[in-house]
Order: structure tokens, then sequence, then C-alpha cells
């Protein structure tokens, strides 16, 4: 190196600007997007999941739900985008059912769907854990992780679930559904998530026969009227707790 | 075996058309969704897994052939053992191919092999089919690779503890069901177990006569007496064990509107089930197996093909039956409503439900003729043996 002549040191500090340059420049154009979709990604952080505090639940009002009337379930289709046209295959979330006494001849009508058990046997028995309850009671369906191997509605008492049997042609964007899958009634999560503080099915019962709420607080509307009525929960000999609840049956 | 080429292939042939036209019903019920199917959203599992069930327990069943030879030692059954292995991997196969091409989602077949919820007894099943695969592989390759030979009983052991671990997880499919009338009942474990013994020899049967008449080698009538009496000790449990179910379910007050309709009001399940299972399924081969006139190998042949198309009846009313039995959601009354309470669920299967349980059945077939024909999996030895009975 000695015998170098020192005649290109002039130039090198300004290669070594321009190479300085060039790599912030570069460095910035690769790495500044990056850091902003950090920081996108930051700012956009985890929803707090569901609140393990609260359980969701309904109460059914039977002395209030009249006979014939079917506003709930039109409500919960047009809410979840099912067809309202009524086959085997077809998916009813809810259904009115009318019920008579054999003994007394006494007739009372209620909705019926997912009861979004504390011990849901669907949960149990799905293979790949796509029926799943969430920390805040309701029962759900992770369309993503569903075979649709059915095993769920083998096992379900209510019989809440529907299959999806051919394809859908009209969908809610905030509920997505799918082709071969299982699905039931989602107590209106994306409502619920959003903050809204009821269900389709509630807000559209006239007669104020369904009552939606968090069965855990105290002060709401529907453990205050729990405390006053006496409640049933359907199939109550399988222990499997179910957070929609009955009066007048 | 000693079949000529064109014959195998032949045979062959026949096995890929019926295992490839199981998959096309299988590709249009996908492209189309269950609606061309006669399921709907009361019953929900319908014509294949009839079959599938059938083709699953028989897989446990006709391993008990090669469990008696190797583990408890019997000569007759020994040469028969790799036979007896091969069947249980090919109705294995068959029936999880129907099972998996029935699922509304089959595309997703990875989800089902990497997420598993271990409360599910379909999970553990999962996991018990594939190990049981790997166990038959490994006890095969103790009986044909002579250096591995010592270690084949305690292969055929492990065998038949699994196979009772597997067909204990089939019956709790439905055991651990509490929602619907007709399952939920502990004895269905070990039904199964015992149905599977009968199907599966049934199967095992009809293989080997049709082997023997193919290669024009006659089967030891001795051994042919033996095997058909392990038939008949198979059904009159089988028919015990069915009938000790239906009685612990009259005894119950509160399943005896189920009962009345599986055995007496239900129209095509009471028939299927006294006539297509104890009838034609049960005491027929029964009549046919002990006999004193019935001795030849074509009573027994015709006895196998009855206990299989009993199986068949028997599943049918078990699985579908099970389904169109209303759920009783509100006791002491009488409902109504859009989604089919209170009333009996209707259920026609369609064709590619048909095709795809046929292709279930094809795919066995064509396992059994390759295998057969690659390896050496006839009985040799029976007329060495004929002294010993």
């Amino acid at each position: 190196m000695s015998g170098t002549p020192d005649t290109k040191t002039p130039a090198t500090p300004a290669r070594r600007g321009f190479l300085g340059v060039a790599a912030a420049g570069l460095g910035g154009v690769f790495i500044a997007p990056g850091i902003q979709l950090m920081e996108v990604a930051q700012a956009a952080t985890p929803s707090a999941g569901a609140n393990p505090q609260v359980r969701w639940g309904m109460l059914v009002d039977t002395s209030k739900c009249a006979e014939g009337c079917s506003d709930c379930v039109s409500a919960c289709n047009k809410e979840n985008g099912l067809n309202p046209q009524v086959s085997a295959t077809s998916a009813q979330w809810i259904r009115k059912i009318e019920i008579k006494q054999i003994s007394t001849g006494r007739t009372a009508s209620a909705p019926v769907m997912c009861q979004h058990c504390a011990e849901p046997p669907c949960v149990d028995v799905c293979p790949t854990g796509a029926s799943f309850k969430r920390a805040d009671g309701i029962v759900l369906v992770d369309r993503h992780a569903c075979i649709g191997c059915r095993y769920c509605m083998m096992a379900c008492p209510y019989k809440a679930r529907s299959f999806v049997h051919e394809e859908l042609q009209e969908q809610v964007a905030d509920v997505p559904r799918g082709k071969g899958c299982v699905e039931s009634c989602t107590l209106c999560v994306h409502r619920i998530d959003q903050g809204d503080k009821t269900t389709a099915c509630a807000q559209a019962c006239t007669q104020g026969a369904i009552l939606f709420g968090d069965l855990n607080d105290a002060s709401s509307d529907i453990a205050k009227r729990l405390r006053e009525v006496q409640t049933t929960q359907l199939r109550a000999d399988l222990k499997l707790d179910p957070g929609v609840r009955y009066h007048g049956l | 075996m000693r079949t000529d080429h064109t014959q195998f292939w032949l045979m062959a042939a026949l096995g890929a058309l019926l295992t490839g036209v199981g998959l096309g019903a299988a590709h249009y019920m996908e492209l189309h969704g269950h609606v061309v199917t006669g399921m709907n959203n009361q019953i929900v599992w319908g014509l294949p897994h009839v079959f599938a069930i059938f083709m699953v327990v028989a897989a446990s069943g006709v391993l008990n052939v090669a469990s008696i030879g190797s583990v408890f030692g019997q000569g007759v059954y020994k040469p028969r053992a790799p036979l007896s292995g091969l069947l249980s991997i090919a109705l294995l196969a068959g029936g999880l191919m129907v099972l998996m091409l029935d699922l509304g989602r089959p595309d997703r077949i990875i989800v089902a092999a990497t997420h598993y919820n271990f409360k599910s007894v379909f999970a553990w099943n999962v996991i018990l089919y594939s190990g049981m695969t790997g166990i038959i592989a490994v006890y095969l390759w103790t009986m044909f690779e002579r250096k591995l030979n010592p270690y084949s009983k305690v292969a055929g052991l492990a065998a038949l503890v699994w196979r009772f671990v597997l067909t204990t997880g089939t019956g709790s499919i439905f055991a651990f069901l509490t929602a619907r009338q007709a399952y939920g009942s502990a004895l269905l474990a070990p039904l199964f177990i015992v149905l599977s013994f009968g199907w599966g020899l049934a199967v095992f049967l009809i293989v080997q006569a049709t082997m023997y008449k193919w290669t024009g080698l006659k089967l030891d009538e001795a051994i042919q007496r033996r095997m058909a009496r392990l038939l008949g000790v198979f059904i009159a449990a089988s028919l015990y064990l069915v009938a000790v179910y239906h009685l612990t379910n009259l005894y119950f007050a509160r399943q005896g509107a189920f009962e009345a309709f599986i055995l007496r009001d239900g129209g095509l399940y009471p028939q299927l089930f006294w006539l297509g299972y104890v009838v034609l399924g049960a005491l027929l081969p029964l009549a046919l197996l002990f006999h004193p006139k019935c001795t030849g190998a074509r009573w027994t042949f015709a006895a196998s093909v009855l206990v299989v198309l009993g199986a068949f009846a028997w599943l049918y009313v078990f699985i579908i039956g099970g389904q169109a039995f209303p759920l009783e959601i509100f006791p002491g009354s009488v409902v109504s409503s859009s989604f089919g309470d209170g009333v009996v669920a209707a259920y026609s299967p369609s064709l590619p439900e048909l095709l795809l349980g046929i292709g279930g059945l094809g795919a066995a077939y064509l396992i059994t003729v390759v295998g057969i024909r690659a390896l050496d999996f006839m009985p040799q030895d029976d007329f060495a043996l004929g002294a010993k009975h």
C-alpha cells in the first residue's frame, strides 16, 4: 500500500458520501414501509377479546310469544343473510316451535335456537376444534376449521345447527358463511363485538318476548328478570347449562 | 395367488373402475354440495356412513383371524394371518375414503390432520385408524420377513389390543352422544366389538372362498367347518348383545317411544331390523352354518354373504333410523315447527351417495387384489396342518 499514490483521496469522501446517501435512501425505501407497517399493525391492537366476566344469554317469555308470529325468524334471516325459503336442507338458525302439552292441552309457542350451553356437546365432539365457546359464553363455529363432518349436529340435543348444503348466493359482509360447513345462531356476535346491546331477534320481537343481556351482571335487565320469574332450561336433565332460558313452559 | 395375467388385470380394472366411480360421485357431491344427496338437516349422516362404518368395523373384525393364529396359537388360523392383515388395511382404507369424501369440506383434510380436539371421539379415531394401519403394516412385515418372525407374536398382540381400542372408539362415536335416544349407551362399544367379529369373519370367508375358487383349490373341509362354526358363534353373540341393547332401552319408560318406532311402528326401519338383520342377517345364516345337511363350503359362503347384507340392514336402522326419530326437546308435549320438530325425518338415499359407498368397497377390493398379486397372501399350508384337526 505504501507505493499507492494518494491522488484518489479527494474523490473518496465524495464516493463515500454518495454511498452513504444511497444506503440511507435505499434503507429508507426498504425499511421505512416496514416500520410504518409495524406502526400500523401496532396501532390496530388486537381486540381485547371476549370478556370472561360476561355471559351473554337470553330469556324467552313464552307467555308473550304469539303463536304463528315469526318476526324473530325473519329478522334473523335478514341479519345473517339466510334464505327465508324453508326446505329440508335450508339453514334455520332460529325456528318457532308450537308446543301442546299432551296431558293438559296447554299450548305455547317458543323460538328455539342455539342455546349457547356452558357445557356444549358440539364443542366436545368437534374433531378439529372448529366448534368453540368464547369466554363470554357465545358458542360459535370457526368457518376456517370446520371440515363439515356434522358430528356436532349429531351431538346437539336442540337440533340447533344447520349444514350449508349448497352454494350460497347472497351473503352479508359481517356474517361470512360457506358451503360444506356447519353453522348456527351466533347471538349476533358481530353486533355485540361492535358494542351493540341486543340481537336481531330480540330487537324484532314487538311483544318483548326475547330479552338479551349479560347473565353475570346482577344489575342487567335479564338478570333482574331471572330473579323475579321462574324459568327453565331446555333438556335441563342433560346439565349442559344453556344460556337461553324459558319462562312459561 | 396363481391367477393368470389377464384375470388379474380384469379384476384390478374392475376395482379401479368402482373406485373411480366412487371418486366421481364424491366430486359431484363436492361440486354441487350435499343438496344432491338425500341427506338434510335432520338426517345428517346417510348412506355413506353406513358403508364407511361397515368397512371400519369389519376391518377390525377381519383381523381376528390373524389374532387367533398369532396370539392364541391356533394352527389353522396362522397361515391365514397375512390375508387377514391385508383385508384389514384394505377395508380401513375403503372406509376412511368414504368417510373423508363425505365431509362437507374434504379439501380441508390437512386441517383435520393438524388440528386435534382431544375431547372428540372423532379426533381419537383419526389417530386410532392411522395407528392401526401402521401396526398392521409392521405385523405383516414380521410375518413375511423370516428374520423378524420371532416378533410376529408381539406385533400380533399389539394389533389385537389396538383393534379392540379402535372398535371401542367406533362404538363410542355413538355411545358418547347423549342427545339422541338411539345412542348414548355404554353397551355400544362392546356391541360394536362383537359385531366386528362376525362382519370381519364373514368378509374373510367370502374372500377366502373366492380365492380358492379362482385358484381351483379346495379348502380342507375340517378347516372350513371350524371357521363356519366360529362365524355361527359370532352371529349368536351379536344377536344376544343387540337384544340386550333393545331390552335395556325397553326397560326405561323414556325410551319406550323410540323402541316402539324402531321395532314396530317405524315402517322401513322395523322391516329392515326384523327381516333384514334378524331373519336374513342372523337366523338364516345360523341355520345354514349349523344345519347338519348344510355342511358344504357353498353354505358357509351363502351364510357369510347374508351376514354382510344383515350388517348393512342393521347399520341403516341404527344410523339413519336413530336420526329419523324426532328429538325430544319438550317431553310430554306434541310439537311442530318448520324444522322437522315432532315428526319422523324423511330420507331417501341418492345415487351419488350409493356410488360413493360402492367406491369405498371398490377401493378395498382393489387393494386386496393388488396385495394378493404382489405378495403371497394365499393360505398355503392347510394340507400340512390338516392332521391337527
